[in-house]
């Protein structure tokens, strides 16, 4: 019996045609046929089977009882290790439940394992993680490809079908990008919408939790569960989550979509234009106008957040010091030594750029032409959205410049790495919300993605049209 | 009054700015709720948010911006609606997170001054730059392993305002009279406990010397200093090696400086080329913190008597000296314990400065011979007023009010029932008076004699005498009075 949503399996276990624990040995054991795509960064037989047990207990009306979840190993979780990909954190075991986790639990969702990531959520391809590349699983034996990133292994894990839902974290496009890699659904939410309590620090201003799904309807059904106002994170916002999936209308009449000229950018090919196309026809057809519009300072987005991003994750990672907790180099003879040597050693090649980077542009001397530069350049694209809101209800653009790339293409370029996030990134500086949902195939049969824009807070109107155009495209 | 420094060659005018530290006096922690409680044992009031566990987020607590809104106030200071944390980034095992959330270009308050009182009566009024609030670090403890540091937690985090005043300052003593001024307003708005031994308020002292006229010297920083005295000697020391080398041609390199306390010499932490880049940014983990007028309208009303404003009320009503008063206001419990004498009764308002020498004098001696705070003080407001208004009265003399004093200050009671129970009622009747005069002046036949031969100085012996019979009850005035006129007759 093939399992396909997250009301379908709801419906076979209120019928008892399944159980619990049914569930999770069928999981189990796709997880573990899937093992060479190295998507688990900790996988736990017994810790699935512990939670079985508890699950059990729990009445049916919880919304995700028996939902397998697999949960991004940037999530602080108490009953699993939490490593950030990163040689640091290996063997770190929190003591608390993140925001975001906790709800899913409290909902009776079964986690199924920690996914990898690029370390610390740096990068775009999981090609950065300390346990090892993840294999998008839509390549074929001869030609391994990028799952994309920083939340590849999530994002895989949905497209391997080794869960139902997976939790990711979008810093400049880590949720939407690998979500269109792996042809599966990610939605990046407004920034606030979700608490950021336990889950490791990236880039403070830009990060915020999403969800990876197999269609619209479980994208919306868990991002109303891990939603919501959390007093320890000072950035959540208060704010009503409505019932987005009861509240589904992909009848598009009177709304108007925006086409920015600006995501037409040398060296896309034909084959993405030519896609994003039948997606601006299949909205029109659903009632919805076309209007072409301009964010002028698109350009500057993607310099904008290599400065920002950097900058905080520099401080934000001064933490990981080997004094408290994590890695420790322990051959130091002097304190200062000891940092250096944790650090070298502790951190990956990418981690340690980003943190230089950072620590640069915000130094004495520099940080009124990188940084400060940077956050008026930032309020300059984010009003671009402001404006353009006022005569659109959302935008349609690409998600990404291509479908997924080989494994070891881009490994050596970081510049070329960071282009991917080009369309990713103006929405992360705006704080809007994003979601990629497959669309159209390039010539190799690769997923690509399109990402529809909304206006804060307004996720609603973002899962109507990506309901539209997925049914449209089914 | 000239501060001038004598050199061997020339005069030197030393300029200070200090930087005061003052821990916020509140129940929990800036940015978590762990407890904020001295003394307790090592990391036992760590929070995840204070170890700076992964994911973990600061929360601003209210009840600490309040209370720097409040001395921002009672700095006569601009409180600021909008203000900003930013991180301070640097690296130390204390230091958790790796940088320490604090307040650089926007802070909650802005310029203020508070004025500091001399001994000769005059004043000076010293200008405050700023006051922001900040993280303070953890404790390294080295001296538990000889090959181990150790690091303990409880102090991360807990809320700091740092009060930055303008290089006003010209001695040491002006430093001791501002910190004290400082301590004593914060005391008096309750937004610190002010106790400078568990560390609740260190200054760095930044200092520089210059020729008067001529523009500001490079200034080295004592860090860290937690005591009035310790911050004087540093002052003075600091003051003369920088004098030192200027009249030896040298030039002063802008240092950081650590203060040893058992030298009373200063030596370097770091110089200017070692100083850190903290690289400063606003922490995207907090809000601006705005401030509504009307939380600032609210606090400003809640402002309770401050030390300037007691002490003109001291002045003006109670006719006391300027630095009178503003010896009795710079202690918050001193001040009230003597507005408790002054109200216990109308007739006392007449007699503060009577009231003040005894509480500065006589009480003051026995609370510190036995380590007793004012606040504790067996001797009630109420019973020190009783014993004064005896004196005035002419029940006991001045003299015997010391015995009876030491007296209160053992058993509790009061000045009457020691007075009674003692027999130490002073002695008015004059014909009681008179016999002891007359069996003096019979038993020391031979000293009158030579008094009355001229030598006048014996009068003080036959007083001594008289008061020795009496037990020291009798009535200086009235004894005085009676020997002049016996021995007159005898001549």
């Amino acid at each position: 019996m093939e399992i396909k949503s997250i009301n379908q399996l709801k419906s076979l276990l209120d019928e008892n045609k399944i159980s619990v624990k049914e569930i999770a040995q069928t999981y189990i054991k796709k997880i573990k046929e899937k093992k060479d795509l190295n998507i688990f960064i900790y996988f736990d037989e017994d810790k699935i089977n512990d939670q079985v047990k508890e699950i059990e207990k729990l009445p049916n009306n919880k919304k995700l009882k028996g939902i397998p979840i697999a949960v991004k190993d940037l999530f602080c979780t108490k009953n699993m290790p939490t490593t950030a990909a990163s040689k640091i954190l290996e063997n770190f075991n929190p003591t608390y439940e993140s925001f975001v986790t906790q709800k899913l639990i409290n909902e009776g969702s079964l986690f199924v394992g920690k996914t990898n990531l690029d370390e610390f959520a740096m990068g775009s391809a999981t090609n950065t993680s300390y346990f090892g590349n993840t294999i998008n699983p839509l390549s074929n034996k001869d030609n391994p490809l990028a799952p994309g990133g920083s939340s590849g292994g999530s994002a895989a894990a949905v497209a391997a079908d080794l869960c139902l839902g997976s939790t990711g974290t979008d810093t400049g496009g880590s949720i939407r990008q690998p979500a269109s890699f792996c042809g599966v659904v990610g939605i990046k939410p407004t920034y606030g919408l979700c608490s950021r309590w336990g889950i490791a620090a990236f880039a403070s201003s830009l990060d915020q939790a999403g969800i990876f799904s197999k269609n619209v309807t479980d994208a919306s059904i868990l991002l109303e569960e891990i939603a919501g106002h959390d007093e320890r994170d000072s950035t959540s916002s208060n704010v009503a989550i409505p019932n987005y999936s009861k509240k589904f209308n992909s009848d598009l009449t009177g709304k108007t979509i925006g086409i920015p000229k600006e995501y037409t950018v040398d060296g896309i090919s034909d084959e993405i234009n030519a896609v994003w196309e039948d997606a601006i026809k299949s909205l029109e057809k659903k009632g919805a106008r076309i209007k072409h519009i301009s964010l002028p300072h698109t350009k500057y987005a993607l310099p904008t957040y290599y400065i920002i991003a950097p900058a905080e994750a520099s401080s934000n990672l001064a933490r990981y010091d080997g004094v408290k907790y994590g890695f420790r180099a322990d051959e130091a003879k002097s304190l200062d030594e000891m940092y250096e040597m944790t650090r070298s050693e502790g951190f990956g090649k990418e981690v340690k750029r980003r943190i230089l980077i950072g620590t640069y542009v915000l130094s004495a001397g520099y940080y009124d032409a990188y940084y400060l530069k940077a956050q008026k350049v930032r309020k300059l694209i984010a009003n671009d959205f402001v404006e353009t809101f006022k005569e659109c209800d959302l935008i349609l653009t690409p998600t990404a410049p291509s479908a997924a790339f080989p494994l070891n293409e881009k490994q050596d370029d970081p510049i070329k790495m960071y282009l991917n996030d080009v369309f990713t990134v103006p929405a992360s500086l705006a704080g809007i919300p994003g979601i990629s949902i497959p669309y159209g195939k390039d010539k190799n049969g690769l997923p690509l993605g399109m990402q529809l824009l909304g206006k804060h807070f307004n996720e609603q109107e973002v899962f109507n049209a990506a309901f539209a155009l997925e049914k449209d495209y089914e | 009054m000239s501060n001038l420094l004598k050199g061997n060659k020339y005069e030197w005018e030393i300029v200070i700015g200090l930087e005061i530290h003052a821990q916020v006096k509140s129940n929990s922690k800036l940015f978590s709720n762990s407890s904020t409680a001295f003394g307790s044992k090592p990391n036992s009031q760590v929070s995840l948010v204070d170890a700076a566990m992964p994911g973990m987020l600061p929360v601003i607590n209210s009840y600490c911006v309040e209370q720097a809104i409040k001395t921002g106030i009672g700095l006569n200071a601009e409180i600021n609606n909008y203000s900003v944390f930013d991180r301070k980034n640097y690296f130390y095992a204390d230091l958790p997170q790796g940088y320490q959330i604090s307040q650089y270009k926007f802070p909650i308050v802005g310029e203020g001054k508070v004025s500091i009182d001399f001994k000769d009566g005059s004043s000076k009024d010293i200008r405050i730059v700023r006051l922001h609030l900040e993280q303070d670090a953890g404790k390294s403890l080295h001296d538990q392993n000889p090959t181990k540091t150790y690091v303990d937690l409880n102090r991360s985090g807990v809320a700091l305002m740092e009060i930055v005043s303008e290089p006003d300052i010209r001695s040491a003593e002006e430093a001791g009279l501002y910190i004290s001024k400082i301590r004593s307003i914060l005391m008096y708005l309750d937004t610190c406990d002010g106790n400078m031994q568990e560390g609740s308020l260190r200054a760095d002292v930044n200092i520089s010397v210059r020729r008067p006229g001529e523009e500001y010297g490079t200034r080295c920083e004592i860090k860290n200093l937690n005591s009035i005295k310790f911050i004087k000697q540093a002052i003075n020391y600091e003051a003369k090696r920088q004098i030192e080398i200027l009249e030896e041609g040298g030039i002063i390199e802008q240092n950081t400086l650590l203060f040893n306390t058992n030298s009373g010499k200063t030596r370097p932490m770091r110089s200017k080329e070692e100083a850190h880049d903290y690289r400063y940014f606003p922490d995207p983990d907090l809000l601006p913190l705005e401030i509504d007028q009307k939380v600032i309208d609210k606090l400003v009303k809640s402002i309770p008597e401050l030390p300037d404003e007691r002490k003109r009320k001291y002045v003006e009503e109670y006719n006391l000296s300027n630095y009178d008063a503003s010896v009795l206001t710079a202690d918050k419990s001193v001040s009230d314990f003597f507005d408790r004498v002054i109200n216990s009764d109308n007739l006392l308002k007449d007699s503060a400065k009577i009231v003040v020498n005894w509480i500065t004098s006589e009480l003051f001696s026995l609370l510190k011979e036995n380590n007793i705070e004012i606040a504790h003080s067996p001797i009630s407001p109420e019973h020190l007023g009783r014993m004064v208004k005896l004196i005035k009265e002419d029940i006991i003399s001045g003299k015997i009010a010391k015995d009876v004093l030491i007296e209160m200050f053992e058993s509790k009671a009061g000045p009457e029932i020691i007075i009674e129970k003692k027999g130490l009622r002073q002695l008015t009747n004059t014909n009681e008076i008179e016999n002891i005069v007359d069996e003096v002046l019979q038993e020391n036949k031979k000293m009158v004699e030579q008094y009355l031969s001229g030598k006048d100085k014996l009068l003080g012996f036959f007083v001594g005498q008289s008061m020795k019979k009496s037990k020291g009850k009798a009535n200086p005035k009235i004894l005085n009075d009676i020997l002049k006129i016996k021995l007159s007759k005898k001549n």
